[in-house]
Parts: C-alpha cells; sequence; structure tokens
C-alpha cells in the first residue's frame, strides 16, 4: 500500500522517515494543533512551496538542466486564476476556467522555451530562461489594466473557501496529490530516462531516447505544476501580485529549497521547502534578538540584521553544492547502509 | 577570420535606416542613434569580459552583475568624497574626480574578480550545473555583504558638472554624458582589438577561444591567461558599472542583477564567445531600445527579446558563432 502511494520510491533513511512524516503530521493537523492566523498561513505556505520546489526538482535534479522561469509560471498560474475570479462570478467555474487558461498558457509557453533552447546546451537554456521571465515580470508589472500592475489583484474566493481551514485542507490536500503525482513521474520509466540524461545525455541519445524531445517534455510537465502551485497559492492570499509569485527573489528562495534539501530527489524538495519557509518567518525573530545583543560592535549587527538573513542561507547554499551536492537527503541516505 | 562577415553590419544599417525612416524627423533620430549607442557601448563594456570568460574556459558566471554593481558603488563613494572638484568649473578639475572614481572601481572589482575566480569558480570547471549553482550562490551572498556594507538605500552618482547638459545643435539636444560614453566605449573597444589583434597575448586568447586542448599542449599556461581574463573582464564590468552608475543617476544593489539580463541577451545575440559578436549585438540591443521605447514605448520591453528570438531564428548560434572543438 505504502510501497505504491510512495511509488516504490522509499526514504531508504530512518531520519528521513522520520523527518518527511513528522512534516506530513505537522502539515495535517496545522489548523487543529496550532492556534492563530499566523501559523496556518506558514503551514499553507510550506504545503504550496512543496510542491513548486518539488516541480522545480523535476527539472534541476532529475533533468539537470536550470531554468530561472520558474517563478514565471508560478504567476502565470496566479494570474490566471485571479484575473478570471475578479473578472467573474466567484465560483468554482471561475477557478476552473482560469486554471485551465493559466496551464494552457504555461504549457505553451514551456514547449516553445523548450524547443528553442534545450537542444543547445544547459548554460543556454538558463540564460535564456533568465530573460523571458524577467520580461514577464516586466510586461505583468505593466499591463496594469489586465493584472493590476504593482498592486496587484485582490478577488474574492467561492463561499466554501472563505472559512480558513477548508481553504488550507483544500491547498494541503491537493498539493499532496500533485506531489505524489510527481513522485510517480520520476519514478517511471520517463523518469528513469530524465535521470540517464542527467548523467549522461549523449549515451541516452546513443541508446535512441530523443533528449530533447524528453527534455522538453519535462520543462512542460514542470511548469504546469508550477502553475498549480500558483493557483493554489493565489486561492490561498486570495491575492496575486508581483511579490508574491513573479519576483526573482522567489525564484533565488526556490533554488535554495531544492539545493539545501537534496538535489534529485522529491523528498529533498520537501525538506529543503519547509525548513526554509519556517525559517524565513522565525529566523529573522532570531537574528533580531542576535543584532540586538551584538549592538556597539563594528559591522556584526550589520551582518546579524534580520533583513540579513539571505546572507545566511546564500552561504549555506554555497556551502552545501561544494561539499553536500546531494544535499540533506543525500547526506541522510549516505549515512543508512 | 580570413573574411569579415557582413551580414550583421548590413542588419544594424538595416536598422539605422529603417528607423530613419520610421522616427521621420532626422534630429529626433540622432538623439535616438546617440542615446542607442552610448548605452550599447556601456553594455559591450559589461558583457565583453564575460563573453570572452565563457569562450576560453567554458565558464558562465553568473555573477558577473555583481562587479557591475560593485563598480557603481564604489564609484558613488569615491564621488561623494571627490564632491569639490566634480563641482567645480573645468573640466580638468572634474576629471580629477571621475577618473580616479572610475580607476577605483575598475580595481575594486578587478580585485573581487581574483578573489571570486579563486574562491567560487575554479573548482567547478567543466560542471556547468555546478557553475550555475555556485555563481548565483556568490551572488546572492555578495549583493547581501554590499548591502550589509553600503546600507540597502538607493544611491546616488551626480555626473560631474561638465557632463551634465546637452550640447545644442539646431534642433538637435545631444547630451554631453552620452557623448562621453560613445568615446570611451569606441577607445575600449579599439584597444580591446589591438590587443587581441596585434599581440602575443591576443594571439593566445584567440586561439584558447577556438582550441585550448591545442594551446595547452603547446605549453602555455592557459590557467594563467584565464585569470588574468577574467580579472580584466570583472574590471571592465566595474567600469561599465560605475559609467551606468552615473548613466542612471540613481540606482539599488539590483542594478547588476538588472544589466545581466541584457548582457545574456546580447551574449546570446552575438554568439556565446565572440567579442566581435558582442559589441555588434550590443549596439543593435542599445539602438533597438531606444528607436522602439520612443516609436511604441508599451511594446518597448519586449523588443529586445523579439530581437533574440529572430536573430536565432536566423542564426541559431548567434551573430558570429565560434568555432569550437
Amino acid at each position: 500500500m505504502i510501497e505504491t502511494i510512495l511509488s516504490g520510491d522509499r526514504p531508504r533513511s530512518r531520519v528521513l522517515a522520520g523527518l518527511l512524516l513528522a512534516l506530513l503530521a505537522a502539515l495535517a493537523l496545522a489548523p487543529l494543533v496550532f492556534p492563530g492566523t499566523r501559523p496556518l498561513d506558514v503551514a499553507a505556505k510550506v504545503c504550496v512551496f512543496v510542491l513548486l520546489a518539488a516541480s522545480y526538482d523535476l527539472l534541476l535534479g532529475y533533468t539537470g538542466i536550470v531554468s530561472f522561469a520558474h517563478t514565471m509560471f508560478f504567476g502565470i498560474g496566479g494570474y490566471g486564476v485571479a484575473i478570471a475570479l475578479s473578472r467573474m462570478e466567484p465560483g468554482w467555474g471561475a477557478i476552473a476556467l482560469g486554471t485551465a487558461a493559466a496551464v494552457a498558457v504555461a504549457l505553451a509557453l514551456s514547449f516553445v522555451i523548450g524547443l528553442f533552447s534545450l537542444r543547445v546546451k544547459a548554460i543556454f537554456f538558463a540564460m535564456i530562461t533568465l530573460a523571458v521571465a524577467s520580461f514577464f515580470a516586466i510586461l505583468a508589472s505593466q499591463l496594469s489594466g489586465f493584472t493590476g500592475g504593482e498592486d496587484g489583484l485582490t478577488f474574492k474566493v467561492p463561499e466554501i473557501l472563505r472559512a480558513r481551514r477548508v481553504a488550507y485542507y483544500f491547498v494541503f490536500s491537493v498539493s499532496l496529490v500533485l506531489f505524489l503525482a510527481l513522485l510517480r513521474i520520476v519514478n517511471s520509466p520517463f523518469g528513469r530516462v530524465l535521470l540517464s540524461i542527467r548523467e549522461n545525455e549523449f549515451r541516452s541519445e546513443a541508446l535512441g531516447y530523443r533528449t530533447v524531445i524528453y527534455r522538453t517534455l519535462a520543462n512542460c510537465l514542470g511548469a504546469v505544476v508550477a502553475a498549480l502551485a500558483g493557483v493554489l497559492y493565489a486561492l490561498w492570499l486570495r491575492y496575486t501580485g508581483p511579490n508574491t509569485t513573479l519576483d526573482f527573489a522567489i525564484m533565488i528562495d526556490i533554488l535554495l529549497m531544492v539545493v539545501i534539501g537534496g538535489m534529485g530527489t522529491m523528498y529533498g524538495a520537501a525538506i529543503g521547502a519547509a525548513i526554509f519557509v519556517v525559517a524565513q518567518t522565525y529566523l529573522q525573530e532570531a537574528m533580531q534578538s542576535l543584532s540586538g545583543a551584538l549592538k556597539g560592535m563594528p559591522l556584526l549587527p550589520e551582518l546579524f540584521h534580520p533583513d540579513r538573513w539571505l546572507l545566511w542561507l546564500g552561504i549555506l547554499f554555497v556551502l552545501s553544492v561544494y561539499y553536500f551536492p546531494r544535499g540533506i537527503v543525500g547526506q541522510l541516505r549516505a549515512r543508512t547502509p | 577570420m580570413s573574411r569579415i562577415d557582413w551580414k550583421p553590419l548590413l542588419l544594424a544599417l538595416v536598422v539605422l535606416l529603417g528607423a530613419l525612416l520610421l522616427v521621420q524627423n532626422p534630429s529626433t533620430w540622432l538623439t535616438l542613434t546617440i542615446a542607442g549607442l552610448a548605452m550599447g557601448l556601456l553594455i559591450f563594456l559589461m558583457a565583453s569580459g564575460l563573453t570572452l570568460v565563457f569562450g576560453l574556459m567554458d565558464v558562465m558566471n553568473f555573477a558577473h552583475g555583481l562587479f557591475i554593481t560593485t563598480g557603481a558603488y564604489v564609484a558613488a563613494s569615491v564621488m561623494r568624497r571627490l564632491a569639490g572638484p566634480a563641482e567645480a568649473e573645468s573640466l580638468l578639475a572634474n576629471l580629477g574626480a571621475v577618473v580616479p572614481a572610475v580607476l577605483a572601481a575598475m580595481a575594486v572589482a578587478g580585485l573581487l574578480g581574483f578573489f571570486f575566480e579563486r574562491v567560487i569558480v575554479r573548482p567547478v570547471y567543466g560542471q556547468h550545473l555546478k557553475q550555475i549553482l555556485i555563481t548565483t550562490g556568490g551572488m546572492i551572498v555578495a549583493e547581501q555583504l554590499i548591502v550589509a556594507f553600503w546600507g540597502p538605500e538607493q544611491m546616488a552618482l551626480e555626473r560631474p558638472r561638465a557632463l551634465r547638459g546637452a550640447f545644442i545643435v539646431g534642433e538637435m539636444a545631444l547630451e554631453k554624458y552620452r557623448l562621453a560614453a560613445v568615446v570611451v566605449g569606441l577607445a575600449v573597444f579599439a584597444a580591446m582589438l589591438v590587443l587581441l589583434n596585434r599581440t602575443r597575448i591576443g594571439l593566445l586568447i584567440r586561439a584558447g577561444v577556438e582550441n585550448r586542448e591545442m594551446v595547452e599542449a603547446m605549453g602555455y599556461r592557459i590557467r594563467r591567461l584565464f585569470v588574468a581574463v577574467f580579472v580584466a573582464g570583472s574590471a571592465l564590468a566595474g567600469l561599465g558599472g560605475a559609467l551606468w552608475g552615473m548613466y542612471e543617476r540613481n540606482f539599488t544593489v539590483q542594478v547588476g542583477a538588472h544589466m545581466m539580463v541584457l548582457i545574456f541577451i546580447v551574449i546570446i545575440i552575438g554568439g556565446l564567445g565572440s567579442v566581435g559578436g558582442c559589441f555588434a549585438a550590443s549596439l543593435l540591443v542599445g539602438l533597438v531600445a531606444n528607436y522602439v521605447g520612443y516609436l511604441s514605448p508599451k511594446i518597448a520591453l519586449g523588443s529586445n527579446i523579439l530581437l533574440m528570438v529572430l536573430v536565432l531564428l536566423w542564426r541559431p548560434q548567434g551573430l558570429y558563432p565560434v568555432g569550437r572543438q
């Protein structure tokens, strides 16, 4: 049973299994155990970003391509549902329409970008996605009649989703299902081909797999799941704006999550996203007190200023690329024989 | 390359003349052209080092924007201390403020490039995925450090007095600073051409871009050459950053990251690793951005992406593809 749900991809480490169970339990029981709106917000954000990071890992960890346009697809999902809900009656029909439109746009765009740039080198793809994504972000803030510009769009959600707990469980269950679907994909024969492309593109091509097609498919899949994550996040926040979806800082966040958690394992993305979101929320408070304690010393208070938390996560990121390229999950798995 | 490939240059000419037809007013056209050339040449300063580094060692540095930011910040700090000469009436006194500022920007950016190559780039040769990740990580850390040192506020970098305002010739307003940027950009490009085409080091660099292993087999230490190119490229990015800072007047720590988008477009259009292509592409991007910005501001943002797509449809490897082994 569990074997089927996890698609045969067991955690393969007791500690990792424990962590994942704890994460799942915390997310499943969050509305019941932790009172207040803030923990619920954090929990919903963790759900969405686990999904987003997992879909990014499909590209980075499994296929070995670096995309900087993942937030663009995340944003397309968010804006799709936001535009539909703010212009139509707030009902499931509008959500379905917005989601369908967003998925279609994400699919078309990722297909074109993939066909254009995945033929050549990984670096080429990274550069082109960076350019396209930044263009898209500017476009979204310029077309203010359509997207609300810098202010973004605030909208009403269907009656049933207005109860926070119901909305939370909606986000949680959709994220969980999509996460398991991704797990299924990477453990399928298709996923094996992706891994082989990552390990040795030339050999995979020689074995008869059209690597361009596989990479483009992976790119499209990642884009669609990212768009769906965007839909979920928009429905949770009841708001979509450049700062919650398209900002390059979010792209960096996703990159950090996947690399610190562990590239090439869906569980790594989950662990990384959970740690990152919690750190983002609570590390700043810890740094606040540390910065206060260091007051009077040269430069140190500046380095521990709460706004500098990204500095420390960046250092962690660089160190983990050098010394633990398999991330937390890889480390845990290496310990268990 | 024995023969020069004229088609991309023809393309630039078509863009120039086409814009003249569309703009119609010659004096507006000239103003736009100078603005475009100035922007293009500044982009070229920043992009040339990156494309050479890629051509030579197959290293793509996603943190190149860091050197631009550093250059702009250092120049702003120096200029603030030299406010006296910068505000003086005479051009000579102004130069006394600008030259130290620019030199300091280049020196600090070059030094930073040296350390960056040592610490960040050296361990990940030949691994593209790790290069992208590690240099992006380096960029995050360095950006945060810059904010820790200089503070998160917007930086102001005022132009020296002699370079403010514009020459008025008939109906035309020729902004002084843009003309100066064109002069500096062309001078650097000329110096680079001489270095690459007329000196022994340049010969080795060009040979290294064409075929690295062969140069190594001849007994040259291409690693040292690479460090030199990396440092020089960083210094040029610092120069470009300082000049761009004066061009924009106000900037934040994001300035480098924003420029990186244009720089990547330029490098892709020009052909990865090609200095000539980088030059042509920089001018094209600068000109197109200014013309389209005037003709229809709505689509100005997409014009560079559109340009890139069109060029890639025409020549998938960029304007001047570099022959690789």
